[in-house]
């Protein structure tokens, strides 16, 4: 009778999460479809015209897909994960963007600096993605030594360190790390051998894909499977009844979480600087670091569903260079898709935890039936 | 005992005949209350008496259900504080209101209408302090200020608004005893001119040290008014608690039904030798604390509002430190606060994790979720929590089913051994009658396996109902008591009684 029972439970707990994830799909289908539509006829385009140059110039090839598409959703997916883990324990990071660039500067010194002769590559290239790793962490530590000694808010400390990045790297490509030629604002070219290998048979695509995938899926599994995830959980959710019931230093967690969500934003400057770009100047970032809110958001804040949003928020990037380049649209139209699929998903989540809080207050409570 | 309200300028306030409900809790009935222009007027009475919610009516928060208000002789309705502050009424509450980033004259100012003239705001500010010998500074920012100029401000804001009659509730519980004297002699030469005071209080000290007059409420009735010279502490007392002292018995449960037995017969869990625990302000709350408490017994604790049990309870539980002296206690103590939504629970989690949320801090590796759901099962089954499965968010139960869950977590019943520890805090509030009932079979039930149980409750009469011995806490000091309900109720409010030691 109890397994029975159990399993009912489970199969219409299992029931109501697939009604849920169909509801937020059916949401982001028609919030991209319709805001495309709308938007396309709305600036006097051709509607058909620009939503075909978008569909191909995102999934309309293999090669497009993989050499656009993937290789934009790699940077989303680490910071994206670098976002849902911040969020998740209580830390609204928004500075992914200036963590990533100071993780692109760390990595470019280390790849230049390193004679590739001497030690062997992969020694080089791990090393620079440490490098960067530990930048973007160094970053996050300024914001959260600031709100654990201070209470500044994060939120207000990340996103001034997002200049303060920018304007490092930009000094630093016009001072120490300057192409030898001292013309432009950039660094020198890293030599070929320290490039990540592409992935065969798949475009463009190199294998940060694969450290991108790889870090989603461990920090989902962390969070979901480990006593230090748990952890981060529950002072997110909750950090007096994490302190009291749980015994657990919010304090010590949430600068954890800080310096690890740092980390991975950071790692994604440097797979980028070693995968795509190969040298480090100002515009290296398109605005990553931001556009990972809205895929950690989309997702739920869960890195598992980052790995699809962030895949769906580099087609839509790439689609909209397409669009751009074959129909004539300003690409700025994506970004106004993009935010009308998070207002259309965070509309159908409130609308869905509005329906499941008990109205029932403490004091006038029921008896228990 | 009072007329109805006359047309008479000098009483300050009238409240005549109130009566209020809530739900199913009828906190007034009929209650009185007469206060003289040019007077001290305590009002007195136990938790849940009925006195914050009188005041409430008097200041406009709360509408009463019948009965009729007179301010200064004339009739009035009262829709909200702006009325009552209109009609010269001031509340000092509790709970301070203030933005603690603005200066005190900023704060004053908050309240006011129109224009901001905050220049104006200061100057006012140093003529009131000049006129009423009242210290404040009006450009200092209010977090920089001591819990006692805090207060101050509150009082100011009042007596900006032209305040003549104050009410002020439980103002000394926040204060050290040196500037609670001082605070109640401003209110003595406040009243001397001619303007009147409510003190809401439990402490009888202080009502019959500067009270002109004093009215006792006990389960929302006006029981006692009486004028300070005449009262005494032993009238005050049986008037709060009823007539206890001449025989009225708890009776709610036989006395066989209690293991009588002294404490040093029994395995010591618990050991205060000299403890002095502080709040997380850094203020003394309790101070030499001494006592044992035994495997095998439930032990309640008891005391007013500010008294030091806060401290005292998360102190036994591990979540304080102790700032002087020796508490030797279990490394792993269960703990049910009386905030379960703000320290106990994550609401938006499921049981599963709200079970695995106990010990999480010293946690290493991996979670066994599947073993910790089996557990949560069980528990589920022996503390019969109904809930649509473990893993729905714990928001979605009853509020008796969260504290069941959350006991039966804390009381990890799997594991009971004989050193077993639970310190509980209001555990019962807010449940309904079942609930109620059933928390209390799951106390007796972990006191009978062994555990060391300490029960805080702010309802006497369920501490008097499972404890087999209290522990008072008054200002600071603990002190033990006999379940005897008079004894408990004198301790509480300071007085000393016959059956002490």
């Amino acid at each position: 009778m109890p397994n029975a029972e159990r399993r009912v439970d489970r199969m219409s707990a299992a029931m109501r999460e697939a009604y849920r994830e169909l509801a937020v799909v059916a949401a982001v289908v028609v919030a991209i479809g319709g805001a495309a539509a709308l938007l396309l006829l709305a600036m006097g385009f051709p509607i058909a015209g620009g939503l075909t140059a978008l569909w191909t110039g995102s999934f309309g090839s293999w090669y497009v897909f993989t050499s656009a598409s993937l290789v934009r959703a790699v940077p989303l997916m680490l910071t994206g994960a670098a976002v849902a883990l911040a969020f998740r324990g209580g830390v609204l990071n928004i500075g992914g963007e200036g963590q990533l660039l100071v993780g692109a500067a760390a990595a470019a010194a280390v790849a230049l600096a390193m004679p590739s002769a001497t030690v062997t590559v992969p020694l080089v290239i791990a090393a620079a993605l440490l490098a960067a790793a530990l930048g973007g962490a160094l970053w996050a530590s300024v914001a959260a030594y600031l709100r654990a000694r201070y209470g500044v808010l994060e939120v207000i400390s990340t996103i001034m360190l997002n200049f303060v990045a920018l304007h490092l790297v930009s000094y630093l490509v016009r001072g120490p790390l300057q192409e030898p030629t001292h013309v432009y604002p950039q660094s020198a070219t890293i030599v070929d051998a320290l490039h990540l290998p592409r992935l065969p048979g798949a475009g463009r695509l190199h294998s940060g894909f694969v450290v991108a995938l790889t870090v989603a899926v461990a920090a989902g599994w962390m969070l979901r499977r480990t006593a230090a995830g748990f952890r981060l959980v529950a002072a997110g959710e909750n950090p007096a009844a994490a302190t009291s019931a749980g015994g657990i230093d919010v304090r010590v967690t949430t600068a954890r979480v800080f310096l690890l969500s740092g980390a991975l934003a950071g790692l994604a400057g440097g797979v980028e600087v070693l995968g795509v770009t190969f040298a480090l100047y100002e515009n290296i970032s398109p605005g990553y670091g931001y556009t990972a809110i809205a895929v950690a958001l989309l997702a739920r804040l869960d890195p598992w569903r980052v790995v699809a949003t962030a895949v769906l928020f580099g087609a839509l990037e790439a689609g909209a260079g397409a669009m751009q380049r074959d129909a004539g649209v300003p690409s700025t139209l994506v970004s106004v898709i993009e935010a009308a699929l998070i207002l259309a998903v965070v509309a159908t989540q409130s609308f869905r935890s509005r329906r499941q809080r008990p109205d029932v207050g403490e004091h006038v409570q029921p008896v228990d039936a | 005992m009072t007329e109805p309200s006359g047309g008479d300028e000098r009483i300050a306030l009238v409240l005549q005949g109130i009566d209020k409900r809530y739900g199913a809790t009828q906190a007034l009935r009929s209650a009185s209350l007469r206060v003289r222009a040019g007077t001290v007027h305590a009002l007195l009475g136990e938790n849940g008496a009925g006195k914050s919610t009188l005041m409430r009516i008097a200041y406009g928060m709360e509408r009463p259900d019948a009965g009729a208000i007179a301010v200064h002789g004339a009739k009035v309705r009262l829709n909200s504080p702006a009325n009552a502050i209109a009609l010269g009424i001031g509340m000092v509450h509790q709970h301070f209101t203030l933005v603690p980033v603005m200066t005190v004259a900023e704060n004053v100012a908050l309240g006011g209408h129109g224009m901001l003239d905050l220049s104006r705001t200061i100057s006012e500010l140093h003529e009131l302090s000049a006129r009423t010998g009242f210290s404040l500074d009006p450009e200092v920012q209010v977090e920089r200020l001591s819990v006692a100029a805090q207060q101050r401000v509150e009082i100011a804001k009042a007596l900006m608004r032209r305040a003549r009659l104050l009410v002020l509730d439980e103002p000394t519980a926040v204060l050290p005893p040196s500037e609670s004297t001082e605070l109640l002699r401003w209110l003595r030469s406040f009243a001397d001119q001619g303007n009147a005071v409510v003190l809401i209080t439990h402490k009888l000290g202080e009502a019959l040290s500067i009270a002109d007059d004093v009215t006792v409420l006990r389960r929302g009735r006006t029981v006692l008014v009486v004028a300070g010279k005449d009262a005494t502490a032993a009238a005050l007392t049986d008037a709060m608690l009823g007539a206890a002292s001449a025989g009225e018995q708890v009776g709610k449960t036989p006395a066989t039904d209690r293991v009588e037995s002294r404490a040093s017969s029994r395995i010591p869990v618990f050991r205060a030798e000299q403890a002095t625990l502080a709040d997380t302000s850094g203020m003394v709350r309790v101070r030499d604390a001494s006592f044992v408490i035994g495997a095998g017994e439930i032990v309640g604790v008891a005391g007013v509002e500010g008294g030091g049990q806060r401290e005292l309870l998360r102190a036994l539980a591990g979540r304080l430190p102790v700032v002087t002296g020796v508490l030797e206690r279990p490394d792993m103590v269960g703990f049910v606060p009386e905030d379960r939504h703000r320290d106990a629970v994550l609401l938006d989690r499921p049981l599963v994790e709200n079970v695995a949320l106990r010990g999480a801090g010293t946690r290493r590796g991996l979670i066994e979720w599947n073993t910790i759901g089996a557990r949560t099962e069980s528990l589920m089954r022996t503390f019969d929590v109904r809930a649509p499965g473990p893993r729905a968010p714990i928001r979605t139960l009853s509020g008796g089913n969260q504290q069941k869950l959350v006991l039966a977590r804390e009381l990890d019943a799997d594991d009971m051994t004989s050193t077993a520890a639970i310190v509980v805090e209001n555990p019962t509030r807010g449940l309904d009658v079942r609930a109620t009932a059933e928390v209390h079979a799951r106390l007796r039930a972990a006191r009978d396996a062994g555990a060391a149980v300490v029960l805080y409750s702010s309802d006497i009469d369920e501490v008097l109902l499972l404890a087999s011995r209290v522990l008072v806490v008054y200002a600071g000091t603990v002190r033990e008591a006999p379940i005897d309900r008079d004894v408990v109720g004198r301790l509480m409010l300071g007085a000393e009684t016959h059956a002490e030691r």
